[in-house]
C-alpha cells in the first residue's frame, strides 16, 4: 500500500520586509512592504489546511480562512481576494490592523509548534494585489426598495452598509468628518494604514452602490427620527469613541498638551506632516511624552519621531505586560528608539512664562493585588515623585463614545459610560428599528471587532426589513 | 462641493460671502457655527454663522483675512466651491425676553452679533448694541444693526468715529448713566470679552460670550478648544460657544489661542511665495 507523504511543515513564517529603521524614522510612508507573490506563496503552502479549522472561529467576521489560503498557495490570486470579500469588504485595511495574533492567528494550529500561518500578511496580500489591478465590483441583490441610514462611515458603518448594499438595499451613510473612514482616516497613521487604502476601500464600499455623505453631523443637523421622517425604514449607528480622556491633572491646559485625538487628527487627518504644502500646523518640541502604552499612543509616538522630535518617552503606570498595544508595535516603537519609562504616572505639569509646557511630575509605581480587569493594580510609591523635563505631551489614556446622538435621540437607551445599549447578538437598540455597533457599544475597541458586530447588526437589519412589509 | 453665490469686500479686512449650503440654512439657529474646508489642502476654519435663508439655500459668514486659510477663502469669487461645509455646529443662543439686552461686538464679532440682536428683538427685548473697531474704516454692520436696535453706539479705538475708546468703557457708561441692563452679550477679540466682563462683574450682571478657540473638528473629538469654564474643563465646541463670562478663564484662552502664532506666520509666508511663483507663471 502507498503511503500519502507527509507535508512538510515549516516553522518558522515568511517575514514580511520592512522599511529600514534609519529611513522610517524620517518619513511617513508605510513600516511594512507587503509580500511579493513568491513570499505569498511559500508562507500560504503552510497551512495545513485542518479538517475542522480554528482559525475561522477566530474571525470576528467569518473569514474562510484555509480557502482563500489555499487559492494563495495555487498562486490563484483574483479567486483567494474574491473568496476574502465574500465576508470582508475591507480587506486591505484588516490585513494592516487587524490584532491576527489574538484572533484567527491565534487559534492556527501551527502556533502550537512553531509560527502561526501569518494569515494578516496573506489578507493583505491578496488585497494589495487586486488593488493594483482593477477592483472588480460583485454584483447586487435585485434592489428591495428599503432604504437604511448609516451614521458614521468608520469601520462598523462601512461594514454594514456594505453588507446590506449587497442585499439590495438603498444605503446612505451619514459622515461627519469630510472624509470617510472614521478612526481609519483621522487616527490610524499613514506608516501603519495609508490613506489611499482607506479611500480605496471606502470607494469600494460606493461601487456596491453605498451612497457616502461626508460633513454631515447626525443630531445637529438632522435627528434620527428626522431620518425616519425622511424616508428610511431603518437606522444603525455606528459613531464611534471619538472624544478625548484628559487626565484631569494640574496643568492639563498648558500649551503643547495635545489629547492623542488633536495631535493625530493634525497629523493624519489633516495631514500637518505635510505642513505648509498643507494648511493645518502642528507644534511639536525636541522631548515628547506619550501618556499610555495603547496602539493610539504608540501611533503618537512614532509620528512624534517622524516630526523629528529628539527624544520620546512612552509613560505608562503599569508594566511591560500590562501594555494593551499590540505586540508587533509596541516591537516597532521600540526598534525605533521609543524609550519606555513603565510604572510611572504623571502627576502635574508645569510650564514656562508663556504658558508653554516645560516639565512633567511624576510619581512611581509598583503592581498591587488585580483589579476588575485582572490586571495588577498600580500603585503609587510613596515620596517617589521626580520631574521629567518635556516640551511636549500627548495624552493617549482612551477615547470615550461620542455623545450627540445619545442626547438628541429621545427613547434610546444608554450605559453608565455613555454608551448606547444593545441586544448583544443583533445591535437592536431600544428603539424599533435602529440598531448600533461598533465603539460606540462596547466603547473602545478594535476595527475588527466594530466590523464584526457590524456584520451582526447588517444581519439583523436585513431580517427586520424583510418582515416588515 | 459648496458653492460660493455671493462674495463682498466690507473692509479692506472683511469680506462676507454667501455660500450655498440648504440643509445648513434650514436647520440653523442663533448662535451656532460651521466649519469649513477651502481646498484639499486647507484647514478646518470655524465661523459663526451671520444669517441663513432657508428659501435661496444660502448661509452668510463674514471673516477677517487674517491668515493663509481666511485669505485663501477671500481670494473665491462667486460660483468658485468651497471644498467642504459642515454644520451647524454648538449649541444656539439661549434666546428669551430678559427685558433690556446689550450687545457688545468688537471687530469681525460684531458680525455674529447681527442675528442675536435680531432674536433678541424678536422675542420682545429692548435690545442696545455697542459695535466698535480700531478705527472708522474697520467699521461693519452699522447700518444693520441701526435697523434692528433700539439704540445703538459706535466706538473706534482712535476715535475716528464715535466714542474714542472700546466697548466696555461705552458699556460702563451706560451703567453709570442708570441704564438698566438684565444681559450682556459680547462678541469680540477675547481680550475684549475680558474686558466687558470684567465692567458688569461688579454689577452681577448677566454676562453671555461668546469663544473663539483654536479648533480642529468642531464636533467635540479633538479638545484643542478646551477652556476652563467655572473651574471645569469644557470644550467650547461641544458644550459652548456660549458661556458665562464671569466664570471664563480668559488669561487660559488667550495663552491657548497664541499656541501656534509662529506656524500660522510661516504657513501664510509659504502660500504667499507660492501664489507670487504661480502668478508670475501665467503671466
Amino acid at each position: 500500500m502507498e503511503k500519502k507523504p507527509k507535508p512538510k511543515i515549516c516553522k518558522e513564517n515568511v517575514p514580511m520586509p520592512k522599511q529600514k529603521i534609519e529611513e522610517r524614522i524620517h518619513n511617513f510612508n508605510e513600516v511594512a512592504l507587503g509580500y511579493t507573490e513568491e513570499q505569498a506563496v511559500d508562507e500560504a503552502k503552510r497551512c495545513l489546511q485542518c479538517p475542522q479549522p480554528k482559525c475561522i472561529e477566530g474571525c470576528p467576521v467569518e473569514i474562510d480562512i484555509p480557502a482563500f489560503v489555499k487559492l494563495i498557495s495555487e498562486r490563484k490570486f483574483d479567486e483567494a481576494i474574491k473568496e476574502v470579500k465574500e465576508k470582508n469588504s475591507l480587506p486591505a485595511i484588516c490585513g494592516r490592523v487587524c490584532p491576527q495574533e489574538e484572533q484567527c492567528q491565534q487559534q492556527c494550529i501551527m502556533g502550537k509548534a512553531g509560527a502561526p500561518v501569518s494569515i494578516g500578511k496573506l489578507e493583505r496580500f491578496a488585497a494589495d494585489y487586486e488593488m493594483q489591478k482593477s477592483v472588480e465590483t460583485p454584483t447586487r441583490q435585485p434592489l428591495t426598495g428599503k432604504k437604511v441610514a448609516v451614521i458614521g462611515a468608520g469601520p462598523a458603518g462601512l461594514t454594514v452598509a456594505a453588507d446590506l448594499a449587497k442585499l439590495g438595499h438603498e444605503v446612505v451613510i451619514f459622515e461627519a468628518l469630510h472624509k470617510p473612514g472614521g478612526v481609519l482616516v483621522y487616527g490610524i497613521p499613514e506608516f501603519r494604514l495609508p490613506k489611499k487604502i482607506v479611500a480605496a476601500e471606502a470607494s469600494y464600499v460606493g461601487k456596491l452602490g453605498v451612497t457616502i455623505k461626508p460633513n454631515t453631523l447626525i443630531g445637529r443637523l438632522f435627528t434620527i427620527p428626522e431620518l425616519f421622517r425622511k424616508g428610511f425604514d431603518a437606522v444603525f449607528i455606528g459613531t464611534g469613541a471619538g472624544l478625548s480622556r484628559f487626565l484631569r491633572l494640574p496643568g492639563e491646559n498648558l500649551g503643547g498638551i495635545y489629547s492623542a485625538n488633536e495631535f493625530l487628527i493634525r497629523v493624519n487627518l489633516m495631514k500637518a506632516y505635510a505642513f505648509p504644502e498643507y494648511d493645518t500646523p502642528i507644534r511639536l518640541g525636541k522631548r515628547v511624552a506619550v501618556i499610555g502604552a495603547g496602539n493610539t499612543a504608540m501611533d503618537s509616538a512614532r509620528s512624534a519621531l517622524r516630526l523629528g522630535a529628539e527624544e520620546v518617552y512612552v509613560v505608562y503606570r503599569r508594566s511591560r505586560k500590562e501594555m494593551p498595544a499590540r505586540a508587533e508595535e509596541i516591537e516597532n516603537a521600540e526598534e525605533e528608539g521609543i524609550i519606555f519609562n513603565l510604572l510611572t504616572n504623571p502627576t502635574r505639569f508645569f510650564g514656562d512664562e508663556k504658558g508653554w509646557v516645560k516639565q512633567m511630575e511624576c510619581i512611581k509605581m509598583q503592581l498591587g493585588e488585580p483589579d476588575a480587569s485582572g490586571r495588577r493594580r498600580p500603585v503609587p510609591i510613596e515620596g517617589s515623585e521626580f520631574l521629567m523635563d518635556v516640551d511636549t505631551v500627548i495624552i493617549a489614556v482612551g477615547r470615550t463614545p461620542n455623545p450627540i446622538i445619545q442626547r438628541t435621540t429621545e427613547g434610546l437607551d444608554t450605559t453608565k459610560w455613555d454608551t448606547i445599549s444593545v441586544d448583544e447578538a443583533t445591535g437592536k437598540t431600544s428603539l424599533e428599528g435602529v440598531y448600533a455597533g461598533g465603539d460606540i457599544v462596547t466603547g473602545q475597541a478594535t476595527v475588527i471587532s466594530a466590523m464584526g458586530a457590524g456584520k451582526k447588526a447588517s444581519r439583523a437589519i436585513h431580517e427586520y426589513l424583510a418582515n416588515r412589509k | 462641493m459648496y458653492k460660493i453665490v455671493a462674495m463682498q469686500t466690507l473692509t479692506p479686512q472683511t469680506k462676507l460671502s454667501k455660500i450655498y449650503a440648504p440643509e445648513i440654512a434650514e436647520k440653523a439657529q442663533t448662535g451656532q457655527f460651521v466649519i469649513l474646508i477651502v481646498d484639499e489642502k486647507g484647514e478646518r476654519i470655524p465661523l459663526t454663522l451671520v444669517d441663513w435663508e432657508p428659501g435661496n439655500g444660502t448661509i452668510t459668514l463674514i471673516f477677517q483675512e487674517v491668515g493663509v486659510s481666511t485669505k485663501k477663502f477671500g481670494s473665491l469669487d462667486v460660483n468658485e466651491e468651497l471644498s467642504d461645509v459642515v454644520g451647524p455646529l454648538g449649541n444656539p443662543s439661549h434666546i428669551k425676553n430678559y427685558g433690556t439686552v446689550v450687545i457688545v461686538g468688537g471687530g469681525v464679532g460684531t458680525a455674529p452679533c447681527l442675528p442675536i440682536a435680531k432674536a433678541f428683538k424678536e422675542a420682545g427685548n429692548k435690545v442696545i448694541s455697542i459695535i466698535g473697531a480700531r478705527n472708522e474704516k474697520l467699521l461693519i454692520l452699522e447700518e444693520e444693526m441701526r435697523h434692528i436696535c433700539d439704540e445703538v453706539y459706535i466706538t473706534t479705538d482712535d476715535g475716528s468715529k464715535g466714542y474714542k475708546g472700546f466697548g466696555c468703557d461705552m458699556l460702563k457708561i451706560l451703567i453709570e448713566k442708570g441704564y438698566s441692563i438684565d444681559t450682556v452679550y459680547a462678541i469680540g477679540p477675547t481680550v475684549m470679552m475680558r474686558a466687558v466682563a470684567e465692567v458688569t462683574r461688579p454689577y452681577k450682571i448677566k454676562t453671555i460670550v461668546s469663544l473663539n478657540p483654536i479648533m480642529v473638528d468642531g464636533m467635540g473629538m479633538c479638545g484643542v478648544c478646551r477652556v476652563s469654564v467655572g473651574g471645569k474643563v469644557r470644550f467650547a465646541c461641544f458644550d459652548g460657544p456660549e458661556f458665562d463670562g464671569h466664570l471664563v478663564d480668559f488669561n487660559e484662552l488667550i495663552k491657548r489661542q497664541r499656541a501656534f502664532l509662529a506656524e500660522e506666520k510661516l504657513a501664510l509666508e509659504h502660500w504667499e511665495k507660492c501664489r507670487g511663483n504661480y502668478n508670475g507663471k501665467e503671466a
